[in-house]
């Protein structure tokens, strides 16, 4: 009994830790209309960030300042957010799918001096020992575990609720005008662009507390937990959840990280040997074809956008154009 | 220096090929397609099948000439990957980006992109195994053109520089000579435009990922003879050949091929100042230093 | 409508976003051999409306006739088979192309295409002189020329224009009008739609007004230029009486 609940504790935190990334993702490619091609090079600067500023010393490496968890808390977001930023204010004001490549250079390029500035990040083998917060005040690791549980489960409504009522406030409709409608934008002009890049950041930054809160739990961050699969995992739990809909971006998070952890146990379990060693490409044709699937066939996602629209806003567009 | 520059000029070469049909796809169907680099790894997978086919039935074409590790099966099966390669990519357009066009928006199309690219490279992982694999297990051995400094070169590298080019050169020919070339060139430029030329969009969108496709699939085969295959040839390609399009300005053709030989040359510059484990970061660089200066690229028309 | 229409357009609902036509029931008839022009105010749908026509602009309800044959909702590229063309208001010509190149691809399929292109360097004479150049190298009135001889060389019987004078300087501006109606003296009909209603309907036989995606008024050029109503509203003229 100890063991299910042990592992429902492991399997929830981890998917609230990735639901809380798809509440950020949410916010820019749901509510504003941003393509974040590198979700995980926000995650990993998270994750990078707390440990550097919170992990032990290290002789071999710069960091390691064995700072407060607050202070490496709020490092490892400034350092997703500052990505974000520099990024944002490149590409934001163009074509949009420049966004897009960007975000996913990016992470190509942050994956690489993770994986080879061993002064600043350890190298391939990544970082370990980040002091886990709180955890004097337990006796055990299983009470240690379901408190964290509920550390990670309260960040998460807190965000949550946090987007909820930004959504819903004029500021929110303003993005989503943005998002709906390119005359609109336009007419807001230079606004629009600080919008988007207000937008993005802030996505960013959630995306980052994802991160910080993982290398929390497990103490120990590697290139390999930011690699590119992690973007698509935190794609597939959004479309399939439902862009727009911030109850089904985490609906969407559980669900796939539960068809993922599972696929992973069946074929470990029942599959041959020969197929085993198979298993990650298995896996990743799955999260490949639940995302072209779900844009095919019900692009909405199980929990549709609940946001009223405005009908009357869409006459402008095409009159403009046409004026060209 | 002087090696990495040549090496430089020839991961180029493989570049440029590979960035023809994205910039022109990039530019009709207004999205950033992060599949397209999976076509030179199909290129390069199906040469590989053909090449052991045709090695096998006929085995007098597994000869190898002019010093090179190229034999006459594989240039046949380079000339049929082309062909199949064009042939996918007319298939997954039909099959998912054409619906998807039909009834979303452009992110939409990006989004799919990764998907489909993620589905082809995991397929052929499953099929071909993740451990590299070579067209030929005979050892090519390099040339030396001088001792001080070392520079080294294979009869290869020099044949698919050769083959780059003329494929190019080529190309080059039909844009300005043929009035399918200017077809092209105007669907390219002012795809709304050109319609209302008499130019039928839906027929040139299958011609663009025709000749896309078979660019790539050469891009593939000549990356895989000088170096060896692996399924990441698409995802390691992926970044280059966006780098290429947006230094030459999407939709420009000829600022694709300029690009793809800066982003290569740059690359193998890079090395020179920075190990090569950043490499992968180099056009990524590039596309920022772009984005800077020059956000509409080289040849590009400012756009928003 | 009357036999010596060429193209009608009947009850015409058009626009970009499904459920929102930007144009409610168009009507009008384009005189075999004349310069019809449409006017109004911006954002009038006057564009929408040549588009639609064209086959760029999906639409919803009515016909289009061109010559007895509904055209309603053509594919653009089909548009010069039937003897139509369109001449767009802006970024009509391929700029990376040369001249010579961009009047042989839309001659691209056609059998006698070099004797067509001597034929159109002939009638424009400072083109062929630049035939080698890349378009982007014309200036204003050039490039509308170039625009305009692309439309002429598949021999259409209807050209559509938008807007031919936009952007241009107003000598420019007054030859390119000049021009379309000397070419409806010589065998084309032509549609247009001008911003500039003066010079509009200097050149024009016949006109029609446009306002919020409905017909207003329509009537003989010379009726409309006289009309005090369309004078006060169009023209910024005032009614005689007034002063």
């Amino acid at each position: 009994m100890i063991g299910v609940i042990s592992y429902l504790a492991f399997f929830g935190t981890v998917a609230a830790i990735l639901a809380i990334a798809v509440l950020g993702l949410n916010l820019q490619w749901g509510n504003t209309g941003l393509f974040n091609g590198g979700v995980a090079a926000f995650f990993g600067a998270g994750a990078y960030g707390a440990m550097m500023l919170g992990g032990p010393a290290d002789p071999q490496q710069l960091g390691g300042f064995a700072l407060p968890y607050p202070i490496a808390f709020a490092g490892g977001i400034g350092l997703a957010a500052l990505v974000a930023w520099a990024v944002g204010l490149l590409t934001l004001r163009l074509r949009h799918d420049y966004l897009a490549i960007a975000t996913f250079g990016v992470a190509v390029a942050l994956e690489a001096v993770a994986r080879n500035a061993e002064w600043l990040t350890g190298g391939a083998k990544g970082m370990r020992g980040f002091p886990r917060p709180f955890e004097g005040l337990f006796a055990d690791q299983f009470t240690y575990n379901l408190a964290f549980l509920g550390f990670v489960v309260i960040i998460l409504i807190a965000v949550y609720a946090g987007l909820e009522r930004l959504v819903r406030s004029p500021y929110g409709r303003v993005l989503r005008a943005i998002r709906e409608d390119e005359v609109a934008a336009r007419a807001l002009g230079k606004n629009a662009t600080r919008l988007r890049l207000e937008a993005f950041v802030l996505g960013s930054a959630i995306i980052g507390v994802a991160g910080v809160l993982y290398v929390s739990f497990y103490a120990f961050i590697s290139p390999q937990d930011m690699a590119p699969i992690l973007t698509f995992q935190i794609w597939a739990m959004l479309i399939v959840g439902g862009a727009g809909n911030n109850r089904g971006a985490v609906l969407g998070a559980f669900l796939i990280w539960g068809a993922w952890t599972s696929s992973g146990f069946l074929l470990s379990k029942f599959a041959p040997t020969a197929v085993q060693i198979y298993t990650g490409p298995i896996q990743y044709i799955m999260i490949g074809s639940v995302i072209v699937g779900m844009l095919l066939w019900r692009p909405q996602g199980l929990l549709p956008e609940r946001i009223e629209r405005t009908k009357t806003g869409n006459e402008a567009p095409g009159e403009n154009a046409s004026q060209g | 220096m002087i090696q990495n520059l040549m090496d430089g000029i020839l991961t180029g070469s493989i570049i440029s090929l590979g960035a023809i049909g994205l910039t022109m796809v990039m530019h009709m169907l207004r999205f950033a397609n992060f599949a397209y680099a999976e076509l030179l790894a199909i290129g390069a997978y199906a040469a590989l099948v053909f090449d052991r086919l045709f090695a096998a039935l006929v085995p007098l074409t597994d000869q190898t000439f002019g010093g090179l590790s190229l034999t006459w099966s594989l240039t046949l099966a380079t000339l049929a990957a082309m062909a199949v390669t064009g042939a996918s990519a007319v298939l997954i357009d039909w099959a998912i980006f054409k619906r998807i066009r039909e009834k979303a928006d452009a992110l939409s199309m990006v989004f799919a992109s990764f998907g489909v690219a993620l589905i082809i490279r995991n397929v052929i992982t499953l099929i071909f195994g993740l451990k590299a694999e070579l067209y030929s297990n005979d050892i090519a051995f390099a040339m030396v053109l001088s001792r001080d400094p070392l520079l080294l070169i294979k009869p290869d590298q020099i044949f698919v520089l050769a083959a780059a080019l003329v494929l190019m050169a080529i190309f080059h020919l039909v844009l300005s000579r043929t009035t399918f070339g200017f077809a092209l060139r105007a669907v390219a430029e002012n795809p709304a435009l050109a319609q209302v030329a008499g130019v039928p969009l839906a027929r040139m969108v299958i011609v663009v990922w025709l000749i896309g496709g078979a660019f790539s699939a050469a891009a593939g085969v000549f990356y895989a003879l000088t170096n060896h295959l692996s399924p990441l040839i698409g995802h390691n390609f992926l970044l280059p050949v966006f780098a290429a399009t947006i230094v030459g300005g999407i939709g420009s053709v000829y600022g694709a091929l300029l690009g793809g030989f800066i982003v290569g040359t740059a690359s193998g510059l890079a090395l020179q100042i920075m190990p090569s484990g950043y490499i992968p970061a180099m056009p990524f660089l590039i596309i920022l230093a772009v984005l800077l200066v020059r956000p509409h690229g080289l040849f590009g028309e400012p756009q928003t | 409508m009357s036999g010596d229409s060429i193209l009608t357009v009947e009850g015409v609902e058009a626009g970009y976003v499904k459920d929102l036509p930007i144009l409610r029931g168009i009507n009008l008839a384009v005189r075999r051999n004349a310069l019809t022009a449409i006017i109004g105010p911006n954002g009038a749908g006057k564009s929408t409306l040549i588009k639609a026509i064209a086959g760029l602009v999906p639409v919803s309800a009515g016909t289009v006739t061109l010559d007895g044959t509904q055209i309603t909702g053509i594919r653009a590229d089909r548009m010069a088979d039937l003897g139509m063309a369109y001449v767009p208001q802006t970024d009509n010509i391929f700029k990376t192309l040369t001249i010579r190149q961009n009047l042989a691809l839309v001659l691209r399929l056609s059998r006698r295409r070099e004797a067509r292109l001597e034929e159109l360097f002939a009638l424009f004479p400072p083109l062929k002189d630049k035939q080698a150049d890349p378009a982007a190298s014309l200036s204003g009135g050039q490039r509308q020329m170039l625009a305009v001889a692309m439309a002429l060389a598949r021999e259409p019987s209807l050209i559509l224009m938008d807007e031919p004078s936009a952007g241009l300087a107003p000598k420019a501006a007054a030859e390119v009008l000049d021009l379309a109606h000397r070419l409806t003296r010589e065998g084309v009909s032509i549609l247009l739609v001008e911003q500039n209603v003066k010079q509009a309907l200097r050149v024009s036989d016949h006109c029609y007004i446009l306002a919020e995606g409905r017909n207003q008024v329509d009537g003989p050029a010379a009726d409309i230029l006289a009309d005090p109503i369309v004078g006060e509203i169009y023209l910024g003229r005032r009614r005689m009486n007034d002063a």
